[in-house]
């Protein structure tokens, strides 16, 4: 896959923002507050970072694979994926509706390409993203593993589990981010179940882990996956910690947990779509 | 002098089916380098050991930790690996449903659960440590095949089956050491019920350690002069109903036998099978809605039920329903 320019990267940002806005608000329904966080990440990963193919293939032997672990910002995945040539964007229209292969949590099942484990129930995506590196280890395959967490997601016993499995195994083929903007269901993070210093609890674990600080500033998200990227190889697995803002690319839902799974109304999705004018053409 | 019970099949050794397990996981490692190992801090207690040894780089050492030891597994299937997870069935099963639920059967991936210390016979450890629901949660999966075979042999033979099988599988056995009684060199034909013993009174059909209990079973009932047909369910799911349906058919009556509670497991799928197409008088031999305890296996199969004496019980009922 070609690797567009930040330039390309930005207005694609845009046009993703575009999608979730649309497929969230056409079905009212589905996450578009961590989908608008993890924009630039997801753009920056599929456009930029990862070799991978359109053209897919469940083994992806010798490619890049990325694993979504926090399930429910499906409609950014959809879209990148949609616009990387995994599917027509067409069929964004029926995210979420009968006889999909949309889900509202991605699944297999439905044989959506691009999707190689379903996700949503939290917790459990970093385990199968080590358990993929690990497989491609013992292959000789020099491809790299990513993989997606949530913040509130720290909250889940198997993260741990998985957290001091990697290093004990020397996993150093896996690249994995948490979208930390402090922000869940119930309220913010501080507040419904405090994650202290989770830079230190990863580095207590044995992860070599960087921040990411401008989370929705394409060039600094870029440049931290390029980091991250040097410090494979080395015997230890990597954790990114980007720091993102929900909601982000739309002022009124910016910052907030109130849009973590709530759709905009026509006029709300009017004024959204006027602050994000760059687009590639909308589906 | 009492005279000797002259069963069907005969049995010069014991073996645990767990040791099926391990022997058949070590072959199948040999013919597939594709299969890997994974286990939760009970290598020695899953017979997993001489795998790892051969293969230590397919053999991963996950701790104490089953909930990502089955995400591992999903992770490791993606790119075409074959991977065969080991701890207690409890541990297999409950602990880690939402795991198996999402990550391997929803997902479809190629993985095999492997559990053992099932059911009632590991004894002394008690409750915690038994499990009698295994093969209700493992059946009302979507995608999952459910698999109990009864000996050493079968379990070495189903282990290098579903080893050649596409899709996830839950393969359980035990810790006891148990009577030997079928082929060496036996083709495991995932579902597909065998019929052991011919028969035309009552029906017994049986699965794991209870197959060997409904052949003593039926000498003992054939000394009374009622001839019982039993069928070996190693394959609780999917359910072999066309075998069911035509041995019932020809009895009129059956027994289901399993040391698993009543609720969910074999008892449970054949009467399901029979209300829908040929309701006939049923008995169940398991657990009834009770946890276990400590106990000898021997001990607690007699409490609970899970004998040959208990069978014959039930298919003198059985039979008086018709």
């Amino acid at each position: 896959m070609e690797k567009l320019s930040t330039e390309q990267l930005k207005k694609t940002a845009s046009q993703v923002r575009r999608d979730i806005l649309r497929m969230v608000h056409e079905v009212q329904s589905g996450h578009p507050g961590a989908s608008l966080g993890c924009t630039e990440f997801f753009v920056a990963l599929y456009f930029n970072q990862m070799n991978h193919k359109s053209d897919f293939s469940m083994e992806g032997k010798g490619e890049d694979l990325f694993f979504l672990s926090n399930g429910h910002i499906s409609p950014v995945w959809y879209s990148v994926l949609a616009r990387s040539g995994y599917f027509n964007t067409e069929e964004l229209k029926t995210f979420r509706k009968i006889d999909s292969r949309l889900q509202g949590h991605p699944a297999t099942e439905e044989g959506l390409p691009g999707i190689r484990i379903a996700s949503g129930s939290l917790g459990q995506g970093l385990s199968v993203a080590i358990g993929a590196a690990q497989a491609k280890k013992i292959d000789g395959d020099e491809g790299v593993v990513y993989a997606l967490m949530g913040d509130g997601e720290q909250q889940e016993g198997q993260i741990w589990e998985a957290a001091m499995y990697a290093p004990h195994h020397k996993v150093d083929n896996l690249i994995a981010t948490i979208d930390f903007n402090g922000q869940q269901i119930d309220g913010p993070t501080d507040a419904v179940m405090n994650l202290q210093d989770l830079k230190a609890k990863w580095e207590a674990f044995g992860w070599e882990v960087i921040d990411t600080l401008k989370g929705n500033d394409m060039e600094s998200v870029v440049a931290g996956l390029e980091y991250a990227k040097t410090l494979l190889g080395k015997g230890k697995p990597v954790l990114n910690l980007l720091h993102t803002e929900m909601g982000y690319g739309v002022d009124f839902m910016v910052g907030t947990h109130k849009w973590h799974g709530i759709a905009p109304s026509d006029e709300q999705l009017e004024n959204a779509l006027g602050q994000l004018e760059e687009t590639l053409g909308d589906y | 002098m009492e005279k000797t019970l002259e069963t069907k099949f005969t049995y010069t050794e014991k073996q645990d089916t767990r040791s099926g397990f391990g022997d058949g996981l070590l072959e199948a490692g040999r013919k597939n380098p594709n299969v890997v190992g994974l286990c939760a801090d009970l290598i020695g207690s899953l017979k997993m050991g001489a795998f790892q040894k051969e293969f230590p780089e397919r053999f991963f050492q996950v701790g104490i930790a089953e909930a990502n030891m089955m995400g591992l597994a999903a992770g490791m299937s993606i790119n075409g690996k074959i991977p065969f997870t080991g701890t207690f069935a409890n541990f297999s099963t409950g602990r880690v449903y939402d795991q198996i639920r999402q990550s391997i059967a929803y997902s479809e991936k190629n993985v095999k659960i492997c559990a053992s210390h099932a059911g009632l016979t590991l004894g002394e450890d008690g409750a915690t440590h038994q499990i009698l629901e295994d093969l209700g949660m493992m059946r009302m999966l979507p995608n999952m095949t459910v698999i109990n075979p009864c000996d050493y042999n079968q379990t070495k033979a189903a282990t290098m089956a579903i080893a050649e099988y596409e899709g996830p599988v839950y393969l359980r056995f035990g810790r006891p050491k148990w009577p030997i009684f079928t082929p060496t060199d036996q083709k495991f034909e995932i579902g597909k019920a065998w019929k052991m013993i011919e028969g035309t009174d009552v029906t017994i059909f049986a699965t794991g350690h209870l197959v060997w209990e409904a052949v003593v079973a039926e000498a003992k009932l054939r000394e009374e002069g009622i001839s019982a047909e039993v069928i070996n369910i190693h394959t609780i799911k999917p359910l072999d109903t066309e075998a069911i349906l035509e041995s019932v058919a020809k009895t009129g009556a059956c027994v289901t036998a399993e040391e698993h509670q009543y609720n969910g497991g074999l008892g449970d799928s054949v009467a399901q099978t029979l209300a829908r197409n040929n309701p006939s008088p049923q008995e169940f031999i398991g657990v009834d809605d009770s946890f276990g305890e400590s106990g000898t296996p021997t001990d607690l199969l007699e409490k609970y039920g899970l004998n040959a004496d208990n069978i014959v019980k039930a298919a003198k009922k059985a039979i008086a329903r018709k």
